[in-house]
């Protein structure tokens, strides 16, 4: 049995070695929360952090990981999904099919972590996760907000309308 | 097993004709587990089912059922806010299930059409769910009135609250729903004034968005079942290829494997305890392929054949008036353009994916499906069993983009997988590599333009010959009428109310070619207005520039007769301010672009802002994008289709592209395929204009303005003209 250190509980688990943490999330522990998209680092669906960086799962051995750093899954981000990112998120109504939503969450959370108040560059550069449905607009709308850059009206971003004479 | 396993097909003993005679003899059949779906109510519990729509909880708590399927595109909220419409109910307590499709069967279909594509949720169901949620309203406020022996007509209601105000009475929906659900149907029942809507038209947060943002929602590729087994496959990478043999003995004993099977002719899976061992062991698997014929062929030898097809006599025509040979052959001058439109894959984010449990009597399936009933048909089909012994339980998409619609192969696969381990319920999960090289791809098209001018520059003619694939061939070729695949011909009819060309030409032609190649061709988010609005508005800028007129000018011009795309082109010209430059941008020169178009039952339009650097570097800044889509049943959930429209368009425009190289699709993953990223996006102003008196689509029709509109100012930019798609490696320097 080897053991990892995932959202403040130390969890034991008998994969090979070589098993992408991602699958030792999903499959071993559970936590189906961080999703896998790609398999191959490019799209980030299967984001978490270790000690507190994002990492793409998909792409790292489960052996590569320490039992004393410390995991954290979409699942562990807040106590009540209530980190103000997850609360920006409802506010905006950001998600779509929502299937990149937990691994485009974590990446934002690393960088607010790491840079309290993202510039757009900022947020171009460590925001690269791949969404088909197009919640770019309101996952930035979003990362500002959560970090008090600027406040946004919820849903009311950027849109006019004209209704029915 | 040690030595290699033969693989013959399989055979099924039940035809589509048997699967729709079954429908009267169905029992309700909801048995089975169905874990977690839907949460919040069953339609056998203690709860009073007011009718098939509606379903009121003693706690006042109301379960609208929806037959359509959620994938992201917010169809889920905006069918119920049509129910509670009209149930006058609260909206703070709405909650809502999926029907499944068995049920549907056993119920003669009472929730009409499952289908979600098209953009049809909204447009094509508007009638019947509103006429549900007002006859479940009329049947709860008549069993309050029976209660106090009142005519119903005395009783008005409001948030669930029924009042009687002559006697000072009230009541709840909660406390009557019991009373409701025994009484008849009512037969006439009048619909709102789109005038006293109170929840149509409002900015309403989505339903269900609350597990979208803690990892709790379960999607297919999470379900967990008791004793579930995973699977992965690989299907012949040569489209058409067969499954020869394949070395069982060689990766059966690999960590966590329980079998290796044959699916089909074509394809073969391992099943594991995790998908990860399932994965390993079918990346070390053996396996000999059958590529068969295919094999042979080229990306370059289907470009030569449509290439061909532009010129060819014989084509189906889709759109005419006046004769355009005579007017081309009395031009005074010609302009002339040709187009190229390649394969494309959906690329959800979850790959396909669905859990079947067969036994002999029996098969359930749990799966992500823009389609529960074809999903059922698919899965009674591949089951050999009728579909009364069969139930689909629909789980939440991760995108469908209208792959996991018209054609289920999936759901095939995974029975006929679980048809091999009977009572055990297995996943079947795609690598995104299998969903990458089996797909059901956009059809690749070229067209070629031409246009007769007169001596002031005026348009006497245009011909538009479209050369390549039709969809219809591949999904549904009974649907071909006389050689004529009319989806071919989306955003350039005459009339039909559905996807029309908003211009007025003194003579138009509008014919196609059909050249179809082997890689099977399915329906793509936006389907052919996509490259249409791509040929017709590229081509019209074209003529534009080379008549020395304003691209808004000029169209303007044309659609005197077509006052609803005028006027979102108009709209979309005003904010930008079209006519004035725009500011520069970081030192850049930013330049415009139009496109119009009308698809799925809306009017939209585009008016994007770029620069290109001296490097040939390209930045979409904004775009302001109208939509008049009739009714708008909320705003904020069109805008956020409208953005998202933009996402899907743009990466198409930019990177996406499935060639084929000896018979199979070359791109395996996202870096080979790339789609958008946030760096890359532009920012988006949405005007929702809804003129009324009709309802059409949202989920798609923005798709196709995206690209003409960012290429129609990139060649405004740098005078250089992207005919063919992606832009990937063009240089737009020239």
């Amino acid at each position: 049995m080897a053991r990892l250190n995932v959202n403040g509980r130390v969890r034991e688990h008998n994969a090979e070695p070589d098993t992408p943490l991602l699958w030792v999330l999903r499959e071993q522990i559970g936590l189906t929360g961080t999703k896998y998209g790609c398999g191959v680092a490019q799209c980030g669906s299967c984001t978490v952090h270790i000690d507190g960086a994002p990492v793409r799962s998909c792409a790292v051995p489960v052996s590569a990981v320490q039992p004393s750093q410390k995991i954290t899954t979409i699942e562990g981000l807040s106590a009540k999904g209530d980190h103000p990112l997850q609360k920006a998120w409802v506010k905006n109504d950001v998600p779509q099919c929502g299937y990149c939503q937990s691994g485009m969450i974590m990446a934002a959370a690393a960088l607010l972590k790491k840079n309290p108040k993202p510039t757009d560059a900022d947020i171009d550069a460590a925001i690269t996760n791949i969404c088909r449905c197009g919640t770019f607009n309101r996952v930035r709308a979003a990362i500002k907000e959560a970090a008090g850059v600027t406040k946004t009206a919820g849903l009311d971003i950027v849109h006019v309308v004209r209704s029915v004479a | 097993m040690s030595a290699r396993t033969k693989v013959s097909s399989m055979s099924t003993s039940i035809n589509r004709r048997q699967f729709i005679g079954t429908g009267a003899a169905a029992t309700a059949a909801a048995g089975g587990f169905v874990f977690g779906f839907p949460t919040e109510a069953s339609a056998q519990g203690e709860a009073p089912e007011v009718n098939a729509w509606v379903v009121v909880q003693p706690d006042e708590k109301v379960v609208i059922r929806i037959a359509r399927s959620e994938m992201g595109q917010g169809t889920l909220t905006g069918l119920a806010q049509m129910v509670a419409e009209e149930l006058e109910c609260d909206w703070a307590r709405v909650t809502t299930e999926y029907p499944t499709p068995g049920q549907s069967l056993a119920r003669k279909r009472v929730w009409g059409n499952f289908s979600t594509g098209g953009s049809r949720g909204i447009r094509e169901s508007h009638d019947y769910v509103r006429k549900g949620g007002a006859a479940a309203r009329m049947m709860l406020v008549q069993a309050a009135a029976d209660g106090w022996k009142v005519p119903a007509a005395e009783c008005t209601v409001d948030t669930g609250v029924i009042q009687h105000a002559a006697s000072g009475r009230k009541t709840s929906y909660g406390k009557v729903a019991v009373a409701a659900a025994r009484l008849t149907p009512p037969t006439e029942i009048t619909l709102k004034d789109p005038k006293d809507w109170k929840l149509l038209g409002k900015r309403l947060a989505r339903l269900d968005t609350a597990d979208k943002v803690n990892g709790k929602k379960v999607f297919g590729a999470d379900l967990k079942l008791p004793g579930l087994l995973n699977a992965t496959i690989n299907a012949c990478p040569v489209f058409g290829g067969k499954l020869k043999s394949f070395d069982a003995a060689a990766v059966e004993k690999m960590p966590g494997v329980k079998k290796v099977l044959a699916v089909g002719d074509n394809a073969v899976a391992v099943v594991a305890d995790t998908w990860w061992h399932a994965k390993k062991a079918l990346d070390a698997l053996p396996v000999e392929w059958d590529f068969g014929a295919n094999a042979k062929l080229q990306q370059a030898d289907f470009n030569a054949v449509l290439k061909a097809g532009l010129d060819a006599p014989e084509a189906v025509v889709g759109n005419s008036n006046g004769d355009v040979k005579a007017a081309l052959a009395g031009a005074v001058r010609k302009v002339e353009a040709v187009y190229a439109f390649p394969h494309q894959n959906h690329a959800t984010m979850e790959p396909m994916n669905a859990t079947a449990k067969w036994t002999p009597e029996r098969c359930e399936v749990w799966t992500p499906t823009q389609n529960g009933e074809a999903s059922l048909a698919a899965a009674a089909l591949a089951a050999g069993l009728p579909a009364v012994q069969c139930e689909v339980y629909k789980i939440d998409l991760g995108g469908g983009f209208g792959r996991r619609g018209a054609v289920q192969d999936w759901i095939t696969q995974t029975v006929q997988i679980a048809k091999q381990m009977p009572g055990v319920p297995v996943k079947l999960l795609w690598s995104r590599e299998e969903d990458m090289t089996q797909g059901r791809y956009h059809p690749i098209t070229q067209a070629k333009l031409t246009a007769g001018l007169d001596a002031q520059g005026n348009i006497t003619g245009l011909h538009m010959r479209i050369s390549g694939q039709s969809i219809l061939a591949g999904v549904a070729p009974q649907n071909i009428r006389d050689g004529k695949d009319p989806v071919v011909f989306q955003g350039l009819n005459n009339g039909g109310g559905e996807a029309m060309i908003g211009y007025t030409f003194p003579a138009l032609l509008v014919d196609h070619a059909m050249r179809n190649p082997h890689v099977p061709p399915g329906f793509w988010r936006g389907v052919n207005l996509n490259q249409n609005a791509v040929y017709l508005e590229s081509f019209i800028d074209e003529i534009a520039h080379a008549t020395q007129q304003d691209p808004l000018a000029l169209r303007r011009k044309l659609m005197a007769n077509h006052p609803k795309h005028l006027a979102v082109l108009n709209a979309v010209a005003a904010r930008a301010g079209w006519g004035t430059p725009a500011p520069d941008i970081g030192g850049q020169k930013v330049f415009r672009g139009l496109c119009v178009t009308h698809g799925f039952g809306s009017y939209v339009a585009a008016c994007a802002e770029v620069s290109v650097s001296t490097e040939g570097k390209l930045k979409v800044h904004r775009i302001v994008a109208a939509t008049d889509c009739g009714y708008a049943v909320n705003p904020q959930q069109i805008e956020a289709q409208v953005e998202g429209s933009f996402v899907y368009g743009l990466s198409a425009m930019l990177y996406e592209e499935c060639t084929v190289k000896d018979g199979r699709i070359e791109q395996r993953n996202f870096d080979t395929y790339p789609s958008m990223r946030i760096a890359e996006m532009p920012r988006v102003e949405t005007i929702v204009m809804p003129s009324g008196g009709f309802w059409g689509g949202v989920g798609e029709p923005t798709i196709a303005v995206a690209a003409p509109a960012v290429l129609n100012a990139i060649f405004a930019a740098t005078g250089k003209r992207i005919r063919e798609l992606p832009i990937k490696q063009q240089s737009l320097r020239a």
